[in-house]
C-alpha cells in the first residue's frame, strides 16, 4: 500500500492507514454487535423484550472514546499536512499555467515546457495560475493536489524523490475536455535537470489529449 | 378487532370534498393526498437520475468514447446530481413522509398552514419542470456540475439560468414546508405530548425543518448573484471583472452543506422509529438521539469549507474546518451506538423495514467513517474530487438517505395505501440491492485512492477493470430496485387488506385505520407515555 515516490506521500499513506484501520475496528464492532443482537434476541429466543431506556455512563463512553480517537485523527492528518504548506529555503520555483485543457510550465530561466521535469531530492515550489477557469494540479503517486483558481496564485510544495514518470491531472471541473487536461512529470537526477533546462522550449508532449486528437500534435510538428 | 371498525369509517382516498377526480387531488389540501402527490413527482425523477446514472456507468466501461461524447458525459452528471440532490433526495424524505405522517405522528388533523403546504408542492413542480425545460432550450443541457462553480458557470455555452432558477424556486418550496413543519411542531402537538414525548421521527423533521428555514435562503441569494452576474457582468465572483470565485465557493457550501444534513436527518429519524418497532422495546437513548439531531444541525453549520480544502484558503482555515468536520462525526456515531443498543434485548422480528435500516447502518457507517479519512487534511488533499468522494457521498446519501427511503416506504406502506406487499420477496432484493450497491461504489473507493478523477469522461487504461466491475454492479442494483418497486406497485394493486397496525408500533399513526380517514382522528388522543411506551417503568 505504501507509495514510495516520495517521503510526504509515504506519509499521506500511515494516515490513511491509521484511520482506515480504526474504521474497520469501529464497522466491525457495530455490524457483528447489530446482527448478533437480531439473532440473539429473535422473537423466539426472547419473547419477552426488556424495556432498557438508556445508560448515562455508557452515552458518556461512547462520546468520550470517539471524541480522543477523531481529534488523535485531525491532529496526526493536519500535522503532516503541515509540510506541504511550508516553503522551504532555496526551494526551486516552477511556474504552472493551467487552461483548457492543458499545463504549461515555465522555469526561471525563461524556458517553458508542456511536460514537467523536476530534479530527485529538491524542494520545489510551485506556483499555479490559470489562463480562464479554475483548475486543479493533481498529482496523484505524490497523494497531493491543489486548486488552480481563477484570479489567484495558489501554490504547493514537493520534494520529488524517488527517479521516474508520473500522472499530472485535472481534477477540478472545467469543461468539455476536462478528462484529457493530462501530462506527465518526470523526477530526473540533477545532472539531467540542468542538462535538460540549458535545452530548447520543448513545446511537445505526449498526454492524453495528443492522443485524441493527434492531428493537433502533427500541425505542431510542422 | 383491528379491522372491526374499518367498515364505519371513510378513508381519505374515498372521502368526498369539494372537488371530483383529478382536482381532488391538485386542488387538495389534505396532508395526505400533498404527501403522495410529492411521492408520484419524486419518484418519477428518481427514475430519470437513475437512468441517467445507469448510461453514465456504461460510459464509463471503456476510456473514451463508449456510448456518449464528452459534451453529453458532462451534462449527463450534472442533471444526475441535479435530479436526485435537489428534486429527490433533499425534498424526499420529508415532503412524502414527513407531510403524510408528522401530524398523524402528533396527534394533529393537518398541518398548521394545509394552503401553504400545497404551495409548496406547486413550487416543487415548477421548479422540476423548469429544469426539465432547460434540457430543450437555447445553449442546450447545463454542463456546469450541480456545483456550477465560478467561473466556468459564467463563461459556458449551454443553458445555466434556467436550471438555477429551478433551484431558486425549488429553494423556495423547501423554505416553506420547513416554517409549516416548525410551527406544525410548536403549536399542534396533542395535549400531554411535551417535546420530549415525540416520536423521533418528528424531531429529525423539527432539526431539518430549521436548516430549511435558516440555511436556503443563502443559496437563494446565491443564486441570484451568479445570474445577475451572467447578465450583467457586475464583477461579483468574476476575477475578470474583480471579483473572487472563492467568494462564490463559500456562499454555495454554507447552503450545501447543511443540506447534507437536511438530507440524512429525517431519514435518521425514520430508523428511530422502525427499530423500536421491530425490537418491541423502548429506545436506548432517547434524549441523546434527540440531542443530537439539534447537534449535527448546529455544528453543521460550521464544516463547510471542508469542501474547500484545497482550494487555497488559509492554513488556519483548513486546521479549523478540520478540527469541526471531524467533531460533526461524533453525534451521528451517537445516533448509530444507539440504535444498535436499542436492539439489545429486544424481541425482534427481522420485518423488512429492519432489513433495510440494518443495511442503511452498515452502508451509512462506511459512509460516515470514510468522511474521516477526507476530514483529514493530509488525506485530503489526495483525494478532494476524486473517485473516493463520489464513493464516499453516495454511501452516505444512496447508502444512507436512500436505503432508508426504501425502509420508511415498505414500513408506512400499509398505512399509506391500507394494502401489504409480497414480504418474502421484498426480503430477497436485499441481498441483491447489497450486492450491487458494494460493487458499483466500493471499486470507486480504491479507484479514487489510485488517483481517478471525478467527473471524467476519458480516464487512463490502467483504471479499466475497477470501472468494469462498479459498472456490473450499477445493473445488479438496479436489477435490485426494480423488482422491489414492481413487488410495491403489485402489491398497491392486489395485495391483500393491510390491518391498522401490522408490525406493532406504538406512535399514533398505528391508532388509526389504514388508510386514515380524511381528518386522521375521530377524537384527539390525550398523551400519558414516550412514543416508544410498551411496559414497564418510563424515564422521566
Amino acid at each position: 500500500m505504501f507509495n514510495d515516490a516520495t517521503n510526504y506521500a509515504q506519509q499521506v499513506d500511515e494516515v490513511m492507514l491509521f484511520i482506515v484501520i480504526s474504521s474497520v475496528i469501529l464497522l466491525l464492532i457495530v455490524t457483528v454487535a447489530m446482527i448478533y443482537f437480531v439473532i440473539r434476541y429473535n422473537k423466539k429466543r426472547n419473547p419477552v423484550a426488556s424495556q432498557i431506556s438508556g445508560n448515562t455512563k455508557l452515552e458518556v463512553f461512547w462520546i468520550a472514546i470517539p471524541t480522543v480517537l477523531v481529534l488523535f485523527m485531525f491532529y496526526f492528518g493536519y500535522a503532516i499536512f503541515h509540510e506541504s504548506r511550508v516553503v522551504p529555503k532555496g526551494a526551486l520555483i516552477v511556474k504552472v499555467v493551467g487552461r483548457m485543457w492543458e499545463w504549461k510550465f515555465e522555469y526561471n530561466n525563461g524556458k517553458d515546457s508542456k511536460e514537467l521535469y523536476l530534479p530527485s531530492g529538491k524542494p520545489v515550489k510551485l506556483e499555479l495560475t490559470t489562463l480562464d477557469v479554475n483548475h486543479s494540479f493533481y498529482i496523484p503517486a505524490f497523494r497531493i493536489k491543489e486548486d488552480v483558481v481563477a484570479g489567484r496564485e495558489n501554490y504547493m510544495v514537493v520534494l520529488p524523490q524517488k527517479l521516474g514518470t508520473y500522472d499530472i491531472v485535472c481534477a477540478q471541473y472545467c469543461g468539455f475536455h476536462h478528462s484529457l487536461m493530462h501530462t506527465y512529470l518526470h523526477v530526473v537526477s540533477n545532472d539531467d535537470f540542468m542538462k535538460w533546462l540549458g535545452t530548447k522550449d520543448s513545446l511537445e508532449s505526449n498526454n492524453r489529449f495528443q492522443e485524441y486528437y493527434p492531428v493537433k500534435k502533427l500541425l505542431a510538428k510542422n | 378487532m383491528e379491522n372491526a371498525d374499518t367498515a364505519s369509517y371513510v378513508d381519505f382516498y374515498h372521502a368526498e370534498g369539494k372537488h371530483k377526480g383529478i382536482l381532488s387531488w391538485l386542488l387538495t389540501t389534505d396532508h395526505k393526498r400533498i404527501g403522495l402527490m410529492y411521492m408520484c413527482s419524486m419518484m418519477t425523477f428518481m427514475l430519470i437520475g437513475m437512468t441517467l446514472g445507469v448510461l453514465m456507468k456504461i460510459e464509463m466501461l471503456t476510456p473514451g468514447k463508449t456510448i456518449v461524447s464528452a459534451q453529453t458525459y458532462n451534462a449527463m452528471f450534472t442533471l444526475h446530481g441535479l435530479i436526485m440532490i435537489f428534486l429527490f433526495i433533499i425534498p424526499g424524505l420529508p415532503a412524502i413522509f414527513g407531510n403524510f405522517m408528522l401530524p398523524l405522528q402528533i396527534g394533529a388533523r393537518d398541518v398548521a398552514f394545509p394552503r401553504l403546504n400545497l404551495l409548496s408542492w406547486y413550487f416543487y413542480m415548477t421548479g422540476g419542470i423548469f429544469a426539465i425545460l432547460s434540457l430543450f432550450l437555447r445553449g442546450g443541457p447545463i454542463d456546469t456540475g450541480w456545483t456550477f462553480y465560478i467561473p466556468y458557470s459564467i463563461r459556458t455555452g449551454t443553458d445555466v439560468i434556467l436550471p438555477l432558477l429551478a433551484a431558486f424556486i425549488l429553494g423556495f418550496s423547501s423554505i416553506i414546508t420547513g416554517i409549516n413543519f416548525v410551527t406544525t411542531i410548536h403549536r399542534m402537538r396533542a395535549p400531554g405530548m411535551g417535546f420530549f414525548k415525540m416520536p423521533l421521527f418528528v424531531w429529525s423533521l423539527y432539526a431539518t425543518a430549521w436548516i430549511q428555514i435558516i440555511a436556503t435562503p443563502i443559496i437563494g441569494i446565491t443564486i441570484i448573484l451568479v445570474i445577475i452576474e451572467r447578465l450583467f457582468q457586475m464583477g461579483i465572483f468574476d476575477p475578470a471583472l474583480g471579483g473572487d470565485p472563492l467568494l462564490f465557493q463559500h456562499l454555495f457550501w454554507i447552503y450545501s452543506h447543511p443540506a447534507v444534513y437536511i438530507m440524512i436527518l429525517p431519514a435518521m429519524g425514520a430508523v428511530s422509529e422502525i427499530i423500536p418497532t421491530f425490537a418491541k422495546r423502548t429506545i436506548f437513548g432517547y434524549k441523546a438521539i434527540a440531542y443530537s439531531s439539534l447537534a449535527i444541525a448546529f455544528i453543521g453549520y460550521f464544516v463547510w469549507a471542508h469542501h474547500m480544502f484545497t482550494s487555497g484558503i488559509s492554513e488556519t482555515s483548513r486546521f479549523i474546518f478540520s478540527l469541526l468536520t471531524f467533531l460533526v462525526a461524533i453525534p451521528s456515531g451517537v445516533k448509530v451506538f444507539n440504535w444498535v443498543a436499542t436492539l439489545y434485548k429486544g424481541s425482534i422480528t427481522p420485518g423488512v423495514p429492519l432489513l433495510f435500516v440494518m443495511l442503511f447502518v452498515f452502508l451509512f457507517s462506511i459512509g460516515g467513517l470514510t468522511g474521516l479519512v477526507l476530514g483529514s487534511l493530509a488525506t485530503n488533499a489526495h483525494l478532494h474530487d476524486t473517485y473516493f468522494v463520489v464513493a464516499h457521498f453516495h454511501y452516505v446519501m444512496f447508502g444512507g438517505t436512500v436505503m432508508i427511503f426504501f425502509g420508511a416506504l415498505h414500513y408506512w406502506f400499509p398505512k399509506m395505501f391500507g394494502k401489504m406487499y409480497n414480504e418474502k420477496i421484498a426480503k430477497w432484493t436485499i441481498p441483491v440491492i447489497f450486492v450491487g450497491f458494494n460493487m458499483l461504489y466500493f471499486t470507486m473507493f480504491i479507484l479514487g485512492y489510485e488517483g481517478m478523477p471525478r467527473r471524467y469522461w476519458d480516464y487512463l487504461p490502467k483504471y479499466q477493470t475497477l470501472h468494469v466491475i462498479s459498472t456490473v454492479g450499477s445493473w445488479i442494483l438496479v436489477t435490485g430496485i426494480i423488482i422491489m418497486l414492481v413487488n410495491l406497485i403489485n402489491g398497491l394493486r392486489k395485495g391483500p387488506k393491510a390491518p391498522m397496525n401490522p408490525w406493532g408500533g406504538k406512535t399514533l399513526e398505528w391508532t388509526v385505520p389504514s388508510p386514515p380517514p380524511v381528518y386522521n382522528f375521530e377524537e384527539i388522543p390525550v398523551i400519558t407515555h414516550g412514543p416508544y411506551y410498551y411496559g414497564g417503568e418510563e424515564e422521566k
